[in-house]
């Protein structure tokens, strides 16, 4: 590199092709994946390609199609290689195969053309779907999903897992052999003969992106609530998912969903790091734009045909809560009235337990406690710190103040996250001194 | 009467790729293969991928579930098996969940090594 007056041009060169590979990094992969038929092999090809591209572009400048030149450059070294190796003779075969029928597609002359684009977004609905696959382990979907997809680094994703680098790194190449071994087709189910796990296979992608948004959103260590990074990828993810398998329920009740918290990350994290429930949050932090994204996306997802999402129902209770412009206006009953619904959809505890605080803001603290407690009664909740944080309030506004200071004790004893920890200590200190004396 | 010989062993114990051990292991398959051939017993008999490679089928509540890795129930006993060829994994899975054994047990789908060429 030049050092002198023109280094300043030959950085900004350089970001912007960073900013280039960022943007089409995942549909290069995509597309090299059917064409070379093996994740570890396009990978490799993408990365000769950007090291050519990095070579190219600061003296020929950056094509107008970036996605085709590097899909090309990729594929022609790939083939090379393959060539070189000579072990792989029945590949290359296959390969020049491929390379006559993908030949339109990515010579840079005809990368504007539509048919094209239509045939890179079917390759990036096959990347999000092999990601997401289920014969593969949850924790290696999502770091499969964040790495391909999102184009994270593994380091970024290890950071947002709380794991090391090394624990991701193996699962990453745990997932890639997975994917050789046992034959996993980069399809999706559109394509797959009978392919009756469609919905199932749909659900599967979104339970990936809600549990990235959701690491992000309410971390389950650490000592930060929020990782805003995590939030952005799984709404991205969501609106990529929307734009490719439009009209879906479930997916626009899922990004709904993600919008309408979202909107309220400002407001729920006060300024020393300390957690601000739903009531005693500021009302003018909630962002306006994305509310209106997520109301609109409600309605749309509510309307469609089909059968109804747990994330569009879960989406239309958030909208409730943005809607009410004071604490005050908040339609209990109607949220009362769609926590039963996804009790029917999805009957977990943490639903059960969401509907009863619910229950107590329409029929008031004994009823609420009643159903608590009968969830308490069946099991399997002891360690559930948000059961005990619950019970705690309702026994404080029953008067109950020392049965409300025991089940705040077991929260604080089963809650792993710091901000919330300093919340439950906040409460039993007050507790603790409103008692009276030798009480 | 036909009998099915299920071959069990400690992945992490058997010898690693490019090892003699292995190539003397291997040639003692193929004496037995052979020897079994002219005796006139053999029907079929794959070498399997290993266990990483496993998914697990199941119908529950009219619901098909695909996880990774083999049955994982202790409660459950080998009773059967399927050989098929399909094109993938997921033609491979959707064959396995048809299976009937499917609503109440686990079907282990798990690739087979092709020949060696």
């Amino acid at each position: 590199m030049s050092v002198g007056p023109d280094n300043k041009a030959v950085m900004g060169a350089g970001q912007a092709i960073e900013e280039v590979f960022r943007r089409a990094g995942a549909q290069v992969l995509a597309t090299l994946i059917r064409l070379l038929g093996d994740f570890d092999l396009a990978e490799e090809a993408r990365q000769e390609a950007f090291a050519a591209a990095l070579e190219q572009w600061p003296v020929q400048g950056v094509p107008a199609n970036p996605s085709a030149w590097l899909i090309h450059i990729g594929r022609n070294k790939a083939v090379d290689r393959i060539r070189r190796d000579k072990l792989f003779r029945t590949k290359v075969l296959d390969l020049e195969t491929a390379a006559v029928d993908a030949e339109g597609g990515t010579r840079p002359e005809d990368a504007l053309d539509d048919t094209i684009d239509a045939m890179f977004a079917d390759d990036r609905l096959r990347l999000i779907f092999i990601c997401c696959h289920p014969a593969l382990t949850h924790e290696a979907q999502v770091a499969l999903t964040l790495r391909a997809v999102c184009g994270l680094t593994t380091q970024a994703v290890a950071r947002a897992f709380l794991v090391t680098e090394e624990t991701i790194a193996q699962r990453l190449v745990r997932a890639k052999k997975k994917i050789r071994d046992a034959g996993i087709p980069f399809e999706t189910p559109f394509e797959t003969s009978g392919g009756p796990m469609l919905d199932e296979r749909i659900e599967g992608v979104l339970a990936v992106i809600y549990s990235v948004f959701t690491e992000g959103y309410a971390a389950t260590a650490g000592s930060a609530l929020i990782d805003t990074e995590l939030c952005s990828e799984a709404i991205r993810l969501g609106r990529l998912l929307d734009g490719l398998l439009p009209n879906q329920p479930a997916v626009l009740g899922l990004l709904a969903l993600m919008l309408l918290h979202d909107a309220r990350r400002a407001a729920r994290v006060s300024a020393a790091g300390d957690l601000i429930l739903l009531e005693d949050q500021d009302r003018t932090l909630w962002d306006p734009v994305e509310i209106a994204e997520g109301l609109a996306l409600v309605e749309r997802s509510l309307s469609l045909r089909g059968r109804v999402s747990v994330y569009a129902v879960q989406a239309a209770i958030a909208a409730l809560h943005v809607r009410a412009l004071q604490k005050e206006d908040t339609d209990w009953p109607q949220i009362m009235g769609l926590y039963e619904v996804l009790l029917r959809l999805q009957p977990t505890p943490i639903v059960e337990l969401n509907h009863a605080v619910a229950v107590s803001m329409v029929d008031g603290p004994a009823r609420a406690l009643d159903l608590l407690d009968s969830l308490t009664a069946r099991g399997q909740v002891e360690q559930y710190h948000l059961l005990h944080s619950a019970r705690g309030r309702l026994l404080q506004r029953l008067g109950r103040s020392d049965e409300a200071l025991g089940a705040y004790r077991a929260a604080l004893n089963y809650a792993t996250l710091e901000p919330e920890r300093r919340f439950l200590s906040a409460r039993i200190a007050i507790l603790e001194e409103s008692r009276p004396e030798g009480g | 009467m036909n009998y099915l010989l299920l071959i069990y062993a400690n992945e992490a114990e058997e010898p690693a790729m490019g090892t003699a051990a292995l190539t003397s292991l291997m040639a003692d398959y193929t004496e037995f293969t052979k020897g079994i051939i002219k005796g006139g017993q053999f029907k079929a008999g794959d070498r399997l991928k290993p266990v990483s490679s496993a998914s697990t089928v199941r119908i529950r509540n009219g619901k098909v579930t695909i996880t990774d890795g083999p049955f994982a129930e202790t409660r459950e006993q080998l009773g059967g098996y399927y050989l098929i060829d399909a094109k993938n994994l997921d033609e491979a899975t959707a064959i396995a969940a048809r299976v009937p054994g499917a609503k109440y047990g686990s079907i282990e789908v798990r690739p087979v090594w092709p020949p060696q060429g």
